[in-house]
């Protein structure tokens, strides 16, 4: 990890190394995602105390830990949906820095607005918007905001529905889909605004046992297609199958990360230890 | 077991079958008993009411229709106009209200402060009997229309600042989180998810109005009121004039809550 541009603040160290040691993966390509020194408060309440992160191209890093933890923060600093209090976010080169003093000033804005285009997220309770068809879900930003034209996007659209199996639902309301479903579209959504990451916040979290696997197996494809992810999860199994690395959050700062063989089964630090006996033993 | 437990089954189907049918003559019972009562309760208040107020059948064939054709109309164009030009005040001050613009804020807070402050009676003589006096003139219908829009928009406003603030947060969120400007995410997302959940609070407005555009008979405008008014006092037959026009809101407050229950119902099926 890079060192922090700011000063120590007297929070935790992040651990030392990469989660890879020297022997990067090689199917990984240079630096997508980086955070630097991110600190967050809620008022008083210190969430984010000092994070660094780097995620590289075709990578997929899995942010666990116990709720509270701070996870589902730091991915929402990553697009500014939560703007940090202190450090920097930077995505396929576009570097921006936390500042919540000019968060409402209009470069500030649209330098924010920039960020979002290069990272689709995924939320816990899909919002999908309810007054709009799949189809119309799919392409309302493609045509309004990359100023696509509507055959183009509607093609597009039709292939990443396909992709997770609901083309045949583009004329749907979201309120017909299961909550499977639902997620699905919101991916296809997401990948509509060819994103260079995709954020999963919890994506399984509010579904029916029966109804994560379609969701899971998307997510998977999509890892091992390449795309760039960064999950916040409770599924450790999802984990260790999609994942190159894994990542495990105490209090605000990243304790421990690794590949998730190793994170998973033969962690070496004690929050972990502690976080996965309490997970895996029921 | 098994073959118990099939022929308890077999005892059972007729019996279902039997509390379905019970069930469904009671629902069938009801809603006939339902209609005749009202319909009874229509023929003796309105039969009553002619009998009492002793009106020749003339008056009620010749002036009733003047009074529903012309009475009517009237009443249905003041209300449709007000209550559009009300809706889009209403959006406006919604927004203001919701502004982080301290001036965009104050203005629409006055705005709703000062017309919900102040009867709508003084309101329609203000700007019909008033603004005439500092060279602001307009005509009947104008007028009625504008003092109505004023004060039901600012009633409105609240309304929809409250479905503007009940659409989920997340909605906001994927929005923005798909690069969607905020203008655009009001627009696009939030205002049509908002009018949805205030539609039927704008329906109960519009029935208000249809009643309370009666107001503005005071300032001349031909609407049912006034009819009844004119044509009842001319054939000195003012009571059943004045049923005929109480008749006439009813019967357009029932049609428009029929209307205003589809409307709800088809707007709730894109619901999550």
């Amino acid at each position: 990890m890079t060192d922090s541009p700011l000063p120590d603040l007297g929070t935790r160290p992040a651990p030392s190394g990469s989660g890879y040691g020297d022997a990067l993966p090689a199917h990984l390509g240079d630096v997508m995602v980086k955070l630097e020194g991110i600190e967050k408060y809620f008022s008083d309440n210190h969430v984010l105390r000092g994070v660094n992160l780097e995620v590289r191209q075709r990578e997929a890093v899995m942010l666990i830990g116990r709720s509270g933890s701070g996870k589902t923060t730091l991915l929402r600093c990553i697009n500014f949906l939560e703007e940090p209090t202190v450090g920097w976010v930077e995505v396929d080169g576009l570097r921006l820095q936390a500042d919540p003093l000019q968060a409402r000033s209009r470069q500030h804005q649209e330098q924010i607005r920039q960020m979002r285009l290069r990272a689709g997220m995924l939320f816990q309770d899909f919002n999908l918007f309810p007054h709009m068809s799949v189809l119309a879900n799919c392409i309302e930003a493609p045509t309004r905001v990359r100023g696509i034209a509507r055959d183009e996007a509607v093609s597009t659209a039709e292939g990443f529905l396909d992709k997770v199996g609901l083309l045949e639902k583009r004329d749907e309301y979201p309120a017909r889909l299961s909550g499977g479903q639902k997620q699905r579209v919101a991916i296809a959504r997401a990948l509509c605004m060819e994103p260079k990451v995709l954020l999963f916040d919890e994506p399984t979290s509010a579904l029916d046992p029966e109804l994560i696997g379609e969701v899971l197996r998307v997510m998977e494809d999509l890892a091992h297609e390449g795309t760039t992810m960064i999950v916040v999860t409770h599924e450790l199994h999802f984990a260790r199958e999609a994942a190159d690395r894994v990542v495990f959050m105490e209090d605000g700062v990243v304790i421990e990360e690794g590949p998730p063989e190793q994170m998973l089964d033969e962690p070496r630090e004690e929050g972990t230890k502690r976080f996965l006996r309490r997970f895996l033993t029921p | 077991m098994t073959v118990g437990f099939g022929s308890e089954a077999a005892k059972a189907a007729p019996i279902v079958a039997q509390v379905v049918a019970a069930r469904r003559g009671a629902r069938l019972r009801f809603r006939l008993i339902f209609a005749a009562v009202w319909v009874a309760l229509v023929l003796v208040l309105g039969l009553g009411m002619w009998l009492a107020s002793g009106a020749e059948l003339d008056f009620v064939l010749v002036s009733g229709p003047v009074i529903v054709l012309q009475g009517a109309g009237i009443t249905i164009l003041v209300s449709a106009l007000s209550i559009v030009f009300a809706t889009l005040l209403a959006v406006l001050g919604a927004l203001g209200r919701l502004s982080a613009n301290p001036i965009a804020n104050a203005a629409a807070s006055f705005y709703v402060s000062l017309f919900r402050g102040t009867p709508l009676l003084l309101q329609i003589y203000f700007i019909y009997f008033g603004l005439p006096q500092v060279g602001i003139v307009l005509p009947a219908i104008p007028a009625g229309v504008t003092a109505l829009s004023l004060n039901y928009g600012a009633y409105m406003t609240e309304i929809f600042r409250a479905g503007i603030q009940a659409v989920p947060r997340g909605q906001r969120e994927a929005a923005e989180a798909l690069g969607i400007p905020e203008r655009l995410v009001m627009r696009r997302i939030v205002l049509p998810q908002a009018v949805r959940i205030v539609v039927p609070a704008i329906g109960n407005d519009f029935i208000a109005m249809l009643k309370d555009s009666s107001l503005v008979s005071i300032i001349t405008v031909h609407e049912t009121l006034f009819m009844a008014q004119r044509i009842g006092r001319s054939a000195f037959e003012p009571l059943a004039a004045l049923i005929i026009a109480g008749a006439v809101y009813w019967t357009l407050t029932i049609i428009f809550s029929f209307f205003q229950e589809r409307l709800e119902r088809r707007l709730a099926r894109g619901d999550r």
